[in-house]
């Protein structure tokens, strides 16, 4: 009784001043979606401004995109990311995948030292692994030159392997963690009814990963397709991508057609997230 | 499983790829051999060659015509001790350390209003922070920029509103460095902190109140020590990036602000000492793996 006296007493109280600390802690939030999103905001605006000045504006075009559209220089970059990412991806969840099952499923000597080492691209900063790569290719190039003659040059293959030796990590630890709370009754039932290794495996294994493996395989194309400092420093004649394009026009000096790219990688990435969020909401029904 | 294998016929006329099957079935090595090798021997090849490469780089002396010819040295580490070298690692550490302070500030009461709003808001206001953080680093600075140039949007507002009459250099400074950087890794600490305080039991809030503690109390002895590991988590997430960035201080601080990184690519690809570049490359190696270390060494000591 004395116990629901005291509550019902003190709780208007604490309301009244639980309010007053609401209130700030929403105006943070609004004030933090305001810094992230201004940006881009102002951005993608001034890429329909008429005027190249961009400071002030000057009435709605679509001239940057048709500029853009037309630019030989942004149709060669997009081909140029897309075919490394689709590359990277595809080896890179392979190679996560097995990587995961090797962690989950098997027991082996240097078990810990390879569980260490394959945590290591994740930590160490971009900027050492790509000198890393950087110095690695060329001292290799320069070796099979010397030795079979062999020519090779910086280029679309360097920066694919680099990104594959970033992203297949992340894939183990995505794949890995669905892998973790696996129920293996499922295998062993239908190894009973009479499935064999790859039956089970393709039947059973898989599909119940599935949602791990395409989570990870979003996560290879998107640090792919994002991926500057790694590519910048292995990347060849040639071999420009996106991000390279746009860091080099914002470096010459900044044109709303910047603007204009940047908008449509903005839009793309936004399609991306929302639909593979979708998908993963639907197969989760 | 036991089981299948003996009943499974022995007698029966086994092709190669059948007995490959057994083989792979039986010993354990092998298939730990198939499962870990692709992976293995990328991470070898181009990650931890390459690495050893740079390290033994680091001993180096610097050849004719930006070549590197061998010999061992402890020249490069010496010439970092030098206050021209010394002050771009203070500069980082200084520069990577506000940062975390900044987006804890800013992070943890947000990911409290998340966690303590509807359950079916949670996930939409989750992906509205998300989306900004999936564009592209690169799409995200340039539009900083836009904002911060002297005849940006926030000058010429300021302006317009009669606050200033000569417009603000804010491009090209330690402040624009450290705005790019909360903004490009904010979420690294909203999330891990929101994924603490979504698991945390808010009957002992309840609890602490009905003990006599006030607002702040229940927030220092009871929330912030029980949501810890996510604040430790997101620290760590927004320092390892932070103190390595490179496309931040290169753009929002156009050579006027120079971090670790901008002075390894200086070395690499301006003034070509890649022996000095690799050495540098291993101070930040080391600064990163400390604050790796001490991060879990924290973990441990607080049994979290």
């Amino acid at each position: 009784m004395t116990a629901t006296a005291t509550t019902s007493l003190q709780a208007p109280r604490r309301k009244r001043r639980l309010s007053a600390g609401w209130a700030l802690l929403w105006l943070n939030v609004l004030s933090t979606f305001v810094f992230l999103y201004a940006p881009i905001v102002v951005m993608s605006i001034f890429s329909f401004n008429a005027s190249r000045q961009m400071q002030v504006w000057m009435g709605f075009t679509l001239d940057w995109y048709a500029r853009m559209v037309h630019d030989e220089r942004v149709r060669v970059a997009a081909e140029n990311s897309l075919v490394i990412a689709l590359v990277s991806t595809l080896v890179s969840t392979v190679i996560g995948t097995l990587t995961a099952m090797a962690l989950e499923r098997t027991r082996f000597r240097v078990k810990r030292l390879y569980e260490g080492a394959m945590y290591l691209p994740i930590i160490v900063p971009e900027i050492v692994m790509a000198i890393a790569l950087l110095v690695f290719f060329n001292l290799s190039f320069s070796w099979l030159d010397r030795l079979f003659g062999l020519q090779l040059n910086f280029g679309l293959g360097t920066i694919t392997i680099a990104h594959i030796a970033f992203s297949f990590p992340f894939v183990a630890v995505v794949v890995r963690a669905r892998l973790a709370d696996f129920d293996r009754t499922l295998e062993q039932a239908a190894q009973d009814l009479g499935a064999n290794d790859w039956q089970t495996f393709r039947y059973v294994t898989l599909p119940l990963l599935m949602p791990g493996i395409i989570a990870g395989a979003l996560l290879a194309f998107t640090l792919s397709i994002d991926d500057f400092v790694i590519t910048f420093f292995n990347a060849g004649v040639g071999s420009t991508t996106l991000p390279l394009e746009i860091y080099g026009r914002v470096r010459r000096g900044i044109t709303p057609d910047v603007n204009a790219l940047s908008t449509v990688m903005l839009l793309a990435s936004i399609v991306l997230v929302l639909g593979s969020l979708a998908f993963q909401r639907r197969r989760a029904t | 499983m036991a089981i299948v294998e003996r009943i499974r016929p022995s007698e029966r006329s086994r092709s190669w790829r059948e007995r490959l099957g057994d083989a792979i079935r039986q010993h354990e090595g092998l298939r730990a051999l198939l499962l870990a090798g692709p992976g293995g021997l990328w991470l070898l090849l181009f990650f931890l060659l390459p690495t050893a490469i740079v390290f033994a780089y680091s001993f180096a002396r610097r050849g004719p015509y930006g070549t590197v010819s061998w010999a061992f040295t402890l020249e490069n580490y010496v010439r970092f001790f030098d206050w021209l070298y010394i002050r771009v690692f203070l500069v980082s550490v200084w520069l990577a350390l506000l940062t975390t302070v900044i987006c804890l500030l800013i992070g943890y009461p947000f990911a409290f209003v998340i966690a303590r709003s509807p359950r079916r808001w949670r996930n939409a206001l989750l992906v509205l922070v998300l989306i900004p953080f999936w564009t592209n680093f690169l799409v995200r600075t340039y539009a900083i920029m836009l904002l911060l140039r002297s005849d940006g949007l926030i000058n010429n507002a300021l302006q317009w509103l009669g606050l200033i009459d000569r417009p603000l250099t804010m491009l090209f400074t330690p402040f624009a460095v450290v705005l790019g950087l909360v903004y490009g890794y904010l979420p690294f600490m909203i999330l891990p902190i929101y994924a603490s305080i979504e698991k945390f039991d808010f009957t002992l809030v309840e609890a602490a109140q009905d003990l006599g503690a006030d607002t702040w109390q229940v927030f220092w002895r009871v929330l912030l020590p029980l949501t810890l590991p996510g604040v430790l988590a997101g620290s760590i997430l927004v320092f390892i990036p932070s103190v390595g960035a490179f496309v931040t201080p290169d753009l929002l601080g156009g050579g006027k602000v120079v971090m670790i990184a901008n002075l390894i690519n200086q070395q690499f690809l301006t003034v070509r000492h890649w022996p000095f570049g690799s050495a540098v490359s291993f101070v930040l190696m080391a600064i990163v793996l400390a604050a790796t270390m001490l991060y879990f060494r924290i973990g441990e000591t607080r049994r979290i």
